[in-house]
């Protein structure tokens, strides 16, 4: 039985909280009234409107675009594998000690340097023209091909990066437990270290694999038919934006459960690290 | 015989630093040898050293005859020869508390998935902690964790056993059942190598004690000597230290 004076409290408090939510919807509604009011009343938006949410253009466009991002959505898959893989190696060979490995932890190193400095517009018009450039047998002069493996090398600097932040946090009385039971160090890195460093930065991990998504996009510029180079052409035949937007729209929609999906890994990694 | 542990003229720098400048210490078969010393006078880096953990600067450690810090040596083969409990415990985090005791067996020493597991679970039951084979650490007291770093120390029926101040991160009341199991192992006749602060338990279990002072042995010999009678005066200046911090039970 709760006390008169704990009622009185809860009643104070659901009160306030009743009165937060107001306020929450209250402000909301006004911002969406005003921002919209200043948006439709703004001198271009009816040449806006029809360029860029016309709906007869997104009813036209749609097919090929969603055919389109389903192309997105096989290099997006394929590439993340690869991606995982070749990042989890160089950082791997990053945190290799000892003078012997200089020239491994080196040629690592200078890759990470190289691809997370270089723009990824960049990157792709080396790979994707330079390469097929040299007429050598064997190179792929697929674009979706050439544009997947320029999205590798980019994003494997990157999660390289993130797998060797997770790998340095593991505390090295792991390690020295690790080996004060006989474990070699590669049995070491592979049954104590790793688990514990992939666990910890699955969140970033999560974060880049959003970013990975839109940046597929970007295989358009070698001319593969994707979901952006669909609304490009799309958008050229009568010189309407919309397919752009629908295209964008598409790219958040794929994006948005990622996201969550980081949101709750980051929530359960810090409900984990707290109860330890 | 020949002693299991044989360190000669052990020498130990970090930096400009010496830490161990010398020391000579045996551990014989089934014998229970206690390092004592304020901190920072080299207990711990002398067990990092035994356990091949750290690059010696001069000296050497045997290891049943065999001179084990040649760096000609394979130190994975050596280490797997001995068992080390650490102050923090150091269980894995991420494996069940089973699993944390079967990995050497298991991994290092080849034996097969169930054989492991009967011998952990007839461990953890000597223990106390039958019930708790699934569980993970995290879910452990400090006691219960230490119990099972202790067991997952054993799994492999080490040569030497070596314990690193295992009690120093457990809250008063849990110091008991570690030190009761600790009792419990050495008159089952293994051959310890521990460092403490706990002088009263290492007055019950030792039967030799070694005081250590500024990375240098200075003196050694049996619990009643060293920690009643001792005859050098750094020594003596120690214990009262310790008594004076009621430490000495």
């Amino acid at each position: 039985m709760t006390s008169e004076l704990q009622r009185d409290r809860l009643a104070y408090k659901r009160s306030r909280a009743r009165r937060s939510t107001g306020v929450a919807i209250l402000s909301t509604l006004v911002f969406a009234v005003a921002a919209g009011w200043a948006i439709s009343a703004s001198p271009g938006w009816p040449r806006v409107r029809s360029s860029f949410f016309d709906l007869p253009t997104v009813a036209q466009s749609f097919p090929a675009i969603l055919a389109g991002l389903w192309l997105n959505i096989r290099v997006l898959v394929v590439a993340e594998v690869l991606i995982l893989v070749l990042g989890l190696g160089i950082a791997a060979l990053r945190t290799l000690r000892g003078p012997v490995w200089f020239p491994v932890r080196a040629l690592a190193t200078g890759y990470v340097d190289l691809f997370r400095g270089l723009p990824l517009i960049i990157c792709l018009y080396l790979v994707g023209f330079g390469l097929p450039g040299l007429r050598l047998t064997g190179v792929p002069n697929d674009p979706v091909v050439l544009g997947g493996i320029a999205l590798v090398l980019v994003y494997a600097a990157y999660v390289a990066e993130v797998f060797r932040a997770g790998i340095e946090s593991v505390h090295p009385s792991q390690r020295a437990a690790a080996r004060s039971i006989g474990l070699t160090y590669g049995q070491t890195m592979r049954i104590v270290v790793l688990p514990q460093a992939i666990r910890r930065v699955l969140p970033p991990l999560l974060n880049d694999f959003v970013a990975l998504q839109k940046d597929c996009g970007l295989i358009s510029v070698l001319g593969a038919i994707d979901a952006v180079r669909a609304a490009q052409i799309a958008a050229a035949k009568d010189f309407n934006f919309t397919p752009y937007v629908v295209a964008g729209l598409l790219f958040v929609a794929l994006a948005v459960p990622c996201a969550r999906l980081a949101d709750a890994a980051g929530r359960r990694l810090a409900r984990r690290e707290g109860a330890v | 015989m020949t002693a299991v542990l044989q360190v000669r003229n052990l020498v130990k720098r970090y930096g400009e630093h010496t830490v161990l400048d010398g020391v000579d210490i045996e551990v014989a078969e089934h014998e229970v040898v206690v390092l004592i010393g304020a901190s920072g006078s080299g207990k711990s880096t002398l067990l990092r050293c035994v356990n091949l953990q750290e690059d010696l600067d001069d000296g050497q450690i045997l290891l049943d005859g065999t001179d084990v810090s040649d760096p000609r040596v394979n130190a994975d083969l050596v280490r797997r020869k001995m068992g080390v409990v650490f102050q923090a415990f150091n269980l894995f985090p991420h494996l069940s508390v089973m699993d944390n005791i079967t990995l050497a067996p298991r991994v290092v020493h080849g034996t097969d998935k169930a054989a492991a597991r009967e011998r952990a679970l007839a461990l953890l039951a000597r223990v106390g902690l039958q019930d708790k084979a699934s569980a993970y650490p995290d879910r452990l007291s400090g006691g219960q964790q230490q119990r099972v770093a202790i067991v997952r120390a054993l799994a492999y029926e080490p040569r030497l056993l070596l314990l690193d101040e295992i009690t120093s991160a457990l809250d008063p009341e849990l110091v008991g059942e570690v030190l009761t199991l600790v009792r419990s192992l050495a008159e089952q006749g293994r051959t310890i190598l521990m460092a403490t602060h706990e002088m009263g338990f290492a007055r019950q279990v030792a039967d030799r004690i070694c005081f250590l002072d500024g990375g240098v042995l200075v003196e050694s010999g049996p619990p009643d000597q060293v920690l009643a009678d001792p005859v050098e005066d750094r020594t003596r200046q120690f214990l009262r230290r310790v008594i004076a911090a009621g430490r000495l039970g």
